[in-house]
């Protein structure tokens, strides 16, 4: 029989920077992040604003699908309801920091009308709703011109603080990299708490878990309204970066580029979400760069090997899909058991 | 008094009848097994009074109140629990995390609270741990697994942590079904040892499906026997087994003669 102060060491247990070292390698990921834009050059600080932004919304993605299971094929179009919400608002005069959290919460609105077919049809069938939501709201981007501009859009003003304009990739930066950094540890907090853990056992097995007081109308509404929430958030901060709330920036490819962040990142994984968002991020880019330095030696290249890319990119992710089916996150874990260095639980 | 009681309960699949005006009840504190050949009825009775299947006639009264419409999800927060005849656990999550969520209507943490967490659902979360280590996890003995993935254990520890999990909803009524299926001689011994103790020890009602005759015989205060959807027969278990009836469900009508005439 154990004795003791079980408060003391089960905090201990559930908590998620333990040792002195996890707190040491915290603090130089924030410093890390912080100095970031002053390291690297305006090509990596846009590249970093953009994996931002995608981190975000493909985190928000992996808590409806790959925690609660239930497919999205219309995240763009959630994105695409918060970046004209916010772009609304802020042409309005709302601050950014009231703008954001209100894009995310008309995302969340719309993203609950839509999550509630969910309680009664399920799986492919379901996505195929989500499918629809994406077509009739990138019908209404087009169409509904007084708010959205029509086809040609509706422009930001930059975001300002204090009366200073925050213009610029490394100004927004440090919008968008708080942002996600605080979404990523709430994200994580959920899945510490009963109400992650009712997302998990809808996915796994909706029956047993009404048994356990699961009410599964609740909880699916609840996991899709966080998720469109976040995809809100991220698509108002794509407004501030780009300046602009467009109908065609959040299409169909969007929605897909998301999930296959999330498959080839790990489904049901907060660590799945950011290495997949990198993946979808970088690997085009780094194909790209790839190009252009052949391109000197081999002009033809340019010509050639453009479409090539996009051939090498889609076959790494069923290279990945195929050699690593739980995707990078797994893949990660698998080399920190190697190494027994890495210092954060995941 | 009788928490459970179901009243001429009738269900029926297509052409065949699950349930045929099936009453039974559950006296308050005791263990009242349910036994029956296969196909009986016998889970659906349990499907019936945790909410998944709707009787087509019949009331389901749980400490004197109808429960028969209130939904399933529901039913766990009045105070009953239960364990499925194939294990239903969650295989992506740790056996602690399963456990965890057994706890799930006892808290109160919404969305918003568990984003944040340092609040209201850190200290939730943290005081439902320490409950399930001190009345769960050492009492079932399976303080070694507690952070093992479910599709890693053998069959009757399986078992064993539905059970936790069921325990950790801190329930009035105890719907067990088949607890010992599957397992071998000292599982069995340990498993009818833990449902003996949490009936006498917590006041836990517990019903309990079992083919096992040798255990319902040991462990039950009362036993009701279907038979295609009625129940032909209840009483003590000594009564239950000296039934004509029930010998001839069970070993055919020859049998029974047989019996009979030996008698
Ligand atoms: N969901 C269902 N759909 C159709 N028929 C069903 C369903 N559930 C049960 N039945 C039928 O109802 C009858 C009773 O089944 P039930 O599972 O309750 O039996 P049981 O007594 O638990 O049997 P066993 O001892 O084999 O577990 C069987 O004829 C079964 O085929
Ligand atoms: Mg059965």
């Amino acid at each position: 029989m154990r004795t003791g102060d079980y408060r003391a060491s089960y905090a201990q247990d559930e908590a998620l920077f333990v040792t002195p070292v996890q707190r040491a390698w915290l603090l130089a990921l924030i410093v890390g992040l912080a100095a970031f834009p002053w390291a690297a050059g305006s090509y990596l600080t846009y590249i970093a604003v953009l994996l931002g932004i995608h981190v975000i919304s493909a985190t928000g993605l992996n808590i409806m699908t790959g925690y609660t299971g239930l497919i999205s094929l219309g995240h763009a179009a959630f994105m695409g309801v918060g970046c004209y919400a916010v772009a609304y608002a802020a042409n309005a005069g709302v601050p950014f920091w009231i703008a954001l959290p209100l894009g995310g919460l008309a995302s969340a609105a719309i993203g609950l009308v839509v999550g509630i077919p969910s309680l009664r049809i399920k799986g492919l069938y379901f996505a195929i709703a989500t499918l629809a939501a994406q077509f009739v709201l990138g019908f209404v981007f087009r169409e509904w011109e007084p708010v959205t501009g029509g086809v040609r859009g509706v422009n930001l003003p930059a975001p300002s603080l204090f009366g200073l304009a925050i213009e610029g990739d490394r100004a927004v930066y440090y919008i968008v990299v708080p942002a996600a950094v605080a979404m990523l540890v709430a994200a994580r907090n959920l899945f510490r708490t009963r109400v992650g853990r009712a997302f998990i056992a809808i996915r796994d097995r909706d029956i047993s878990a009404e048994v356990l007081g699961i009410s599964l109308l609740r909880y699916k509404l609840t996991a899709f309204a966080i998720g469109s929430f976040y995809a809100g958030v991220a698509g108002g901060l794509w407004g501030y970066f780009f300046r602009a709330a467009t109908p065609e920036a959040f299409s169909l490819g969007l929605s897909v580029f998301y999930l296959a962040a999330i498959i080839v990142g790990g489904l049901g994984s907060i660590l799945g979400g950011i290495l997949g968002a990198a993946f979808m991020t970088m690997v085009p880019e780094a194909l790209r760069a790839i190009v252009a330095w052949i391109a000197p030696w081999y002009p033809p290249a340019t010509v050639l090997l453009s479409p090539m890319r996009e051939i090498v990119f889609g076959a790494l992710i069923v290279g990945f899909l195929v050699f690593e089916p739980h995707g990078l996150a797994e893949m990660w874990r698998r080399v920190r058991r190697f190494f027994h260095l890495w210092p954060f639980k995941t | 008094m009788n928490i459970l009681e179901v009243e001429r309960l009738s269900l029926s699949f297509g052409g065949i009848r699950a349930l045929d005006d099936v009453s039974l009840v559950a006296p308050q504190g005791a263990i009242t097994a349910v036994i029956g050949p296969n196909g009986a009825g016998k889970t659906s009775l349990f499907n019936a009074i945790s909410g998944f299947y709707r009787p087509e006639r019949g009331a389901i009264r749980f400490e004197g109140r109808d429960i028969g419409r209130v939904p399933a999800s529901r039913r766990a927060g009045l105070g009953l629990a239960r364990t499925f005849q194939n294990v239903s656990l969650f295989r992506g999550m740790t056996v602690l995390d399963n456990i965890k969520l057994g706890g799930h209507s006892g808290l109160r943490a919404g969305a918003l609270s568990a984003m944040w967490y340092l609040g209201r659902a850190r200290e939730e979360e943290m005081r439902l741990r320490a409950e399930i280590e001190r009345e769960v996890i050492d009492f079932l003995e399976i303080d070694h697994i507690r952070g093992l993935s479910i599709g890693a254990l053998a069959y009757g520890l399986q078992k064993r942590v539905e059970l936790a999990r069921a325990l950790a909803m801190r329930p009035k009524v105890l719907l067990l079904d088949e607890p010992v299926a599957g397992m071998n001689r000292e599982e069995t011994e340990d498993m009818a040892r833990f449902i003996l103790d949490i009936q006498e020890e917590r006041g836990i009602t517990v019903m309990l499906v079992e083919h096992d005759m040798g255990l319902v015989m040991d462990i039950s205060n009362h036993v009701v026997v279907l038979n295609f959807g009625r129940v032909i027969a209840s009483g003590t278990p000594a009564e239950v087994r000296a039934s004509p009836q029930v010998i001839e469900a069970y070993l055919g009508a020859k049998a029974a003669r047989k019996a009979r005439h030996e008698a």
